[in-house]
């Protein structure tokens, strides 16, 4: 995958120059796919469609969403979200085959809408349901597919441009799709900044009928088995974060984090390497092949920085780290610094929280 | 039964350091390695052979050295191995890449017999997009499942097989039908150690290699940089911030002040935290 590989010398890149075919130019508007998925729309499709008006407004275009689901209460309940978050409009395909997730109906049902209404940006979300599509939808359309994007732009000429980390997240790249329509890319979950609601009035809705019968649908889903435990969700969407690196030195070490997590309500996470070790499981893990995070508060104790991690943690509003190392590349981008132990300093400063935050056990601790 | 599971030489990129002046990758002396979510996908196939007789054919596209990885396959067990390598493929982006394997996937049916599965890993750790798979899946018109943690059960005489499938909290329990295209997840099982006979026999054993017009490519223009929607525009080192972290300085201090000073620090530049904090508590 070029994606991953850095520029050649000018000469080499035959494709750069924008030839845009006589048959994509009529290609306009900003597609945001809703990902609606048993009911519930995903907040990425939000995040995407704050980003997305930016790109529309540059653009001058209208931003559209598309929602694709069974008929019913829950799929105009995410045709009306769409418009309160700032869709001009919402293409909606209605069909009992669009209940539950499956590859064949909704990368039809996708495909033909971009053959019909012809947006010249559609973005989905990074999650396995918007990857799973994207990639199908990308290579029927036969256009490009920026995966993962950290970063969303329209340059001078109108073209989308994709910045992307690469070579496991060492370096950014931007990408374009400059001879095909739509220009396609994926946005992770937390990347981009949930926007404002609005209560807006409803917007223009256009249906749309899909030929497909569900007996023409060779994959069934049987049943849907939901996670006993919801910290996957919890730690891209949590206010408070706190996280432990390898200079936290051994797996029991974690405990600190996880006593400093529960004495202030938050959610506890780690960094790539102690997934790798198996100190930790891997949806605990912060980073760009783990979770985007973007808490009001994130303490990284024992963790260096690697821009793996700083991707993922980038959108918080106050990062505080705490290293040994006063090099560790973590205090370029954190916001306050400590250059210390975190083993021994993470006790110290759970007991300073418990002093500060619960009176109630202070007394008790007095008496 | 015949399986084809496609994998992918990568660099280490626990190991890849960038140049602090140039900001360009070090590659020198980066070693590379098969890409690990691959290996999942290899035991899989190698499972599914072992209990139901058949070959398991491993397929990569890439440089010449790409071979080493494969010979690393067939020392795992792999029946057959395949590589694509041809100047046509440079630069390919995932589409072209899609383009490429299938059309080798297609060619090696032909040449061994159609495959029943074919499987990749999740993503790769290099490019980390999970497009090659829905990619290839949609051009050989094969049912498409991907972030499969589980093959819960598999009927190859009555073409049925039934997954168990990551998504968003939780699991779903899909009934599909062969042939099939799997990306697996990471963690669903553990790559067995080679037998020494069968490392004695990789390194004896050939690798198929195939430019492009031996896998049957005759349409150039779809690989490589031509074929490829997606130009690389820019490559860059994210700007460090202008400001260095705020430090709260240890010297001379106990740990408690310390902690102390920091909540404080904390909280004069989020005060609504306090109360958020303080609620989260449970106070």
């Amino acid at each position: 995958m070029s994606t991953a590989n850095p520029p050649r010398p000018a000469a080499g890149r035959a494709g750069i120059k924008k030839e845009l075919p006589e048959r994509f130019k009529d290609y306009r508007h900003v597609w945001v796919f809703i990902e609606l998925e048993r009911g519930q729309v995903h907040p990425v499709s939000f995040e995407l469609l704050g980003e997305g008006r930016k790109l529309a407004d540059k653009l001058g275009v209208q931003l559209a969403s598309v929602v694709l689901g069974p008929p019913g209460e829950a799929t105009w309940y995410a045709v009306a979200e769409a418009f309160a978050y700032g869709a001009d409009l919402v293409y909606i395909v209605e069909a009992p085959l669009l209940a539950d997730y499956r590859n064949e109906p909704f990368t039809k049902a996708m495909t033909d809408l971009v053959d019909t209404h012809k947006p010249e940006i559609l973005l989905l979300g990074a999650t396995t349901l918007g990857r799973d599509l994207a990639g199908s939808v990308a290579t029927t359309l036969q256009t490009g597919l920026t995966a993962d994007c950290t970063e969303l732009d329209v340059d001078a000429d109108g073209s989308l441009a994709a910045t992307r980390p690469t070579f496991g997240g060492s370096l950014l790249c931007t990408i374009y799709t400059l001879n095909y329509r739509p220009q396609m890319a994926t946005v992770r979950p937390r990347v981009m900044p949930m926007p404002q609601r609005a209560d807006k009035p409803v917007g223009r809705v256009i249906q749309h009928k899909v030929s497909l019968a569900e007996d023409e649908i060779v994959t069934k889903v049987l049943s849907f088995l939901p996670d006993s435990q919801s910290a996957e969700a919890n730690l891209a969407y949590a206010d408070v974060v706190v996280a432990g690196g390898l200079g936290l030195g051994a797996a029991e070490n974690l405990q600190l984090v996880k006593n400093l997590a529960r004495t202030i309500g938050a959610e506890h996470g780690c960094s790539r390497p102690l997934v790798q070790k198996g100190w930790m499981p891997a949806d605990r893990q912060i980073g760009q092949t783990g979770k985007t995070i973007r808490p009001k508060l994130y303490i990284a104790a024992g963790i260096s920085g690697a821009i793996q991690h700083r991707v993922g943690v980038e959108g918080a509003d106050l990062i505080v780290a705490i290293n040994t190392d006063p090099n560790a590349p973590i205090f370029d981008f954190a916001h306050i610094g400590i250059v210390t132990d975190a083993i021994r300093f993470l006790p110290a400063l759970t007991e300073a929280f418990t002093r500060r935050l619960s009176p109630h056990s202070r007394d008790k601790l007095a008496s | 039964m015949h399986i084809v599971i496609c994998i992918k030489q990568v660099p280490d990129s626990a190991q890849i350091r960038v140049h602090p002046v140039t900001n360009t990758i070090m590659r020198q002396g980066v070693p590379t390695i098969i890409n690990p979510y691959d290996l999942f996908a290899l035991e899989e196939a190698l499972k599914l052979r072992d209990a139901h007789g058949g070959e398991v054919t491993v397929l990569s596209m890439g440089p010449p050295m790409a071979e080493d990885a494969l010979r690393k396959a067939l020392g795992y067990g792999a029946d057959r191995a395949v590589l694509l390598t041809d100047r046509y493929f440079a630069g390919s982006d995932t589409l072209a890449t899609s383009f490429a394997l299938s059309q080798a996937i297609a060619k090696i049916g032909e040449t061994f017999g159609t495959p029943d599965i074919v499987f990749t890993g999740k993503q790769t750790i290099d490019g980390d997009t999970a497009q090659v798979g829905p990619g290839i899946a949609q051009r050989l018109d094969l049912l498409q499942l991907t972030y499969v943690a589980k093959i819960a059960s598999i009927d190859f005489a009555a073409r049925e097989i039934q997954v168990e499938r990551r998504s968003e909290g939780g699991t779903q329990v899909l009934k599909s039908r062969l042939p099939c295209l799997i990306t697996m997840l990471e963690g669903t099982n553990e790559i067995r150690r080679g037998s020494l006979q069968d490392a004695m026999g990789a390194a004896r054993s050939h690798v198929l290699k195939w430019n492009a017009a031996e896998a049957g490519i005759e349409d150039l223009t779809k690989c490589g940089l031509r074929g490829s929607p997606t130009v690389v525009k820019r490559v860059f080192a994210p700007t460090p911030r202008a400001e260095k972290a705020a430090q709260i300085d240890t010297a001379e201090k106990t740990l408690r002040d310390v902690a102390e000073e920091l909540i404080a620090a904390i909280l004069a530049r989020q005060p609504a935290l306090e109360h958020e904090l303080a609620f989260n508590n449970g106070a």
